[in-house]
């Protein structure tokens, strides 16, 4: 007959209180998931959106008071059509319309692949004055297989019926004409309500590939 | 009756393989030990309240990042600016040396007007006053507020200077929606100890500050 047991190595006599050394994995490989009660505070990954032949790209669930700010990452994002505008829009509730009035600015600076042009300007034709548009945040994005957008966009407190929505984007595209552009759009959703939803969208045509990750973050 | 063994344990180290842990989601865990996670972590948050000033202890973190969410000025006049200083000696003085640049694109309601310019009047050449990182004002009207972030760089190094780098969006008392860079340097070699953000008049009414650290 085997020896019996009485105590495992390490383990304080008295109390049985199990040292972390005797745990195998310090590292915790087999755990899946945190308990909500953990503050991790970092960008909480919320949810991923993969273009394919897409006429736009909507989060229409998430968006609320759990989180500060939500930010959008954009991943190659290809256009169907060339020479065309990467653009997004917001809406409240349950709609649809997605036309928000939104003040807003846009600069550029970009540089050709020749070395011969180098231009940091204002785009007037990407900022609105109190406009429902869809707002630009790249430009002459071209089709060619390996020419895409990407960068994100942060939105503050979407869900404030307090305040203006103020939000940041900042991409780089590749132009149809092989610039390297990159674009700082910031502006407003010059409304009280509370943003519940956004749509991306090409200008024309559809989102032929690439992906939009939406994080949240808060304290 | 005596314990044999526990399954899978090592019967000679008594190590108890993780297998053996039924809690994969860990619910009883409300805190998590300073592993290196590598990532973003949160260190403090602030919420304005009619505050003159809201301070924040600086420690080891390579990073820090801030984000301002909605902040609203109690002044209605005086052209409001965000503005922050940072202290090397525990928060006694907020007035280290800053090189800065500034530069802001502008856009009104009213469409009049569209602007991409170097602000002179902000930017610091080893200077010791607090650095805006807003425009113009912050517009004090119910709905008007200033949103956005700044990145701090190593400030405990006692070998470089300090950079930061600002990215801020804000409504003006005139209706017009301003965007503003800056980017400097503290000028020391001594470790940053302390950041204090405040309002150049009046107070921060509202809003809320998010402070990041990164490794």
């Amino acid at each position: 007959m085997a020896q019996s047991i009485t105590r495992l190595s390490g383990v304080n006599s008295l109390s049985g209180t199990i040292p972390a050394t005797n745990i195998a994995n310090s590292t915790f490989d087999n755990i899946t998931a945190l308990p909500s009660a953990v503050p991790t505070g970092k960008p909480v990954l919320l949810s991923t959106a993969t273009a394919s032949s897409s006429s736009s790209i909507e989060f229409t669930s998430g968006i609320d008071s759990t989180y500060d700010i939500y930010q959008f990452e954009f991943i190659n994002i290809h256009p169907e059509t060339n020479n065309v505008k990467f653009t997004f829009q917001s809406d409240t509730g349950t709609n649809t319309n997605y036309n928000q009035t939104i003040t807003s600015t846009d600069f550029i600076s970009q540089h050709n692949e020749t070395g011969t042009t180098t231009e940091l300007g204002y785009a007037i034709a990407n900022d609105q004055a109190q406009g429902t548009a869809f707002q630009p945040i790249g430009q002459l994005i071209g089709n060619d297989n390996d020419e895409c957008a990407a960068g994100t966009l942060q939105v503050f407190q979407p869900s404030s019926t307090t305040y203006v929505k103020h939000f940041i984007a900042n991409t780089n595209v590749y132009r149809h004409d092989n610039y390297s552009r990159e674009h700082f759009t910031a502006g407003y959703f010059n409304t009280t309500s509370a943003l519940t939803r956004f749509r991306f969208k090409m200008s024309s045509g559809n989102l032929d590939s690439g992906k939009i990750k939406m994080y949240g973050i808060s304290a | 009756m005596s314990i044999t063994r526990i399954q899978n344990a090592n019967a000679f180290t008594g190590t108890i393989p993780a297998d053996n842990f039924a809690n994969a989601t860990l619910d009883n865990v409300t805190l998590l030990p300073n592993a290196p996670l590598g990532d973003m972590v949160l260190v403090s948050s602030a919420t304005a309240s009619s505050s003159a000033s809201i301070e924040f202890d600086l420690s080891s973190y390579k990073e820090y990042k801030f984000f301002f969410v909605n902040i609203h000025p109690s002044a209605t006049t005086g052209n409001p600016l965000f503005q922050f200083q940072c202290s090397t000696d525990n928060g006694s003085n907020y007035n280290t040396t800053i090189t800065s640049t500034h530069f802001r694109a502008g856009h009104n309601e009213n469409d009049a007007d569209q602007y991409l310019s170097y602000n002179t009047g902000k930017d610091q050449a080893q200077g010791t006053s607090f650095q805006s990182l807003t425009d113009g004002d912050v517009g004090g009207d119910n709905d008007q507020c200033q949103s956005g972030m700044l990145q701090l760089f190593n400030p405990s190094s006692t070998t470089f200077v300090k950079h930061y780098i600002g990215h801020n969006n804000s409504v003006h008392a005139n209706d017009v929606c301003g965007t503003v860079f800056s980017a400097g340097y503290f000028n020391t070699t001594s470790a940053l100890t302390n950041i204090k953000f405040q309002m150049s008049s009046g107070n921060i009414d509202d809003g809320k500050i998010l402070m990041f650290g990164i490794n």
